[in-house]
């Protein structure tokens, strides 16, 4: 399987949680699948969606689901340990290692060589740590959203793209629309 | 008077709603962070970077909290992708307390480097920016917290090493 396939997989799983949703080709395919205002996409700055899924999550009660991307935990490495030291059990985070800066061109990772995201996150005292193969990800998805305890998930996939096109909505009505979806949730 | 203006910075921050606050260590500011630490009404959450604090600050504005960033001005250059694509891109209010290294009453030499390029730079961004170098000029800043939120824009408080000695 390939991100594309991935994310596709995790749709059904995907409820009524917040999205942050990584920048390029990750958040083009969840806008084509299944646009939603409850879905943050990032148009630009590359690393930060576990760093905006945690603020998200430590803000608010729903729960934060960060789709990011092995590239993505690499250019922002220090979000780890931010992470495992200001838990919020309202937060998965979602790595989709495909071993590739897929959005760029499908250039190797470090991640798709000796470098493991699920050890480096356990040294970083991160304490639900689950690696899985692409297949399983939907699984592991729900068991972390029910177990009610902050959980990163290393999801190891395949590199390769799909067509996609451009999120054509505007960042401000991105925003806008999600958090009117939060503060909705907070006055119910 | 050096407690007496941290503690009044920190009201400040409660008083214009600033719920959230990331930090990365410094000095100077040392003492408005451990202040922080005493507030029940402020979460804060330090960070190891500039750039991951102001992507934690954009996630807790769009969880409903007002978010605020403390950091020297030597980081300002790695923030620059952030500031224009998430937090000027997506209208998010941020103001950063920001000590200004490298200004008058600086003892390092290689602080300066970055001290002249700090107001260039965020000139160059078009954010608004205010230097705070005798401490009376603290009355200014919960008057740029407020209008950090009415222009939803990130703002800059630069406060010196002056600022800060004679406040002692």
């Amino acid at each position: 399987m390939i991100r594309s396939e991935v994310i596709k997989s995790i749709i059904p799983v995907i409820t009524d949680e917040l999205v942050v949703c990584n920048i390029g080709l990750p958040s083009q395919e969840l806008f084509m699948f299944d646009d939603q205002p409850t879905n943050f996409y990032m148009l630009g700055t590359m690393g930060l969606c576990s760093s905006i899924g945690l603020g998200l999550a430590l803000s608010q009660p729903s729960k934060v689901i960060a789709i990011d991307g092995d590239g993505s935990i690499l250019t922002n490495l220090g979000t780890l340990p931010t992470i495992a030291n200001n838990v919020a059990d309202n937060f998965v985070l979602l790595i989709i290692d495909n071993g590739s800066y897929g959005s760029t061109g499908d250039q190797p990772t470090y991640a798709g060589k000796k470098t493991s995201l699920a050890e480096v996150s356990n040294a970083c005292g991160c304490e639900n740590v689950v690696e899985c193969q692409a297949e399983e990800t939907a699984d592991v998805l729900k068991d972390a959203l029910a177990s009610n305890k902050m959980t990163i998930i290393v999801c190891k996939c395949q590199s390769g793209n799909i067509p996609v096109g451009v999120i054509d909505i505007a960042p401000v009505s991105i925003r806008d629309r999600f958090m009117a979806e939060v503060k909705r949730r907070a006055g119910a | 008077m050096a407690g007496d203006i941290n503690k009044r910075i920190v009201d400040d921050l409660v008083a214009n709603g600033i719920e959230f606050v990331t930090t990365v260590p410094c000095k100077q500011l040392g003492g408005v962070i451990a202040e922080l630490e005493t507030r029940n009404d402020i979460l804060h959450v330090p960070c190891n970077k500039e750039d991951e604090g102001m992507g934690l600050c954009a996630g807790a504005f769009m969880g409903g909290k007002k978010p605020c960033i403390i950091m020297q001005n030597t980081a300002l250059g790695v923030t620059f992708n952030t500031l224009a694509t998430l937090i000027q891109f997506y209208q998010i209010p941020l103001p950063m307390l920001i000590s200004f290294r490298g200004e008058l009453g600086e003892r390092i030499a290689c602080q300066v480097e970055m001290a002249i390029h700090t107001k260039p730079l965020l000139a160059e961004l078009n954010i608004p920016t205010y230097h705070f170098h005798h401490p009376d000029q603290v009355e200014e800043f919960g008057d740029i917290l407020a209008y950090t939120q009415m222009c939803a824009k990130p703002t800059a408080i630069l406060t010196d090493a002056m600022f800060w000695s004679r406040a002692q």
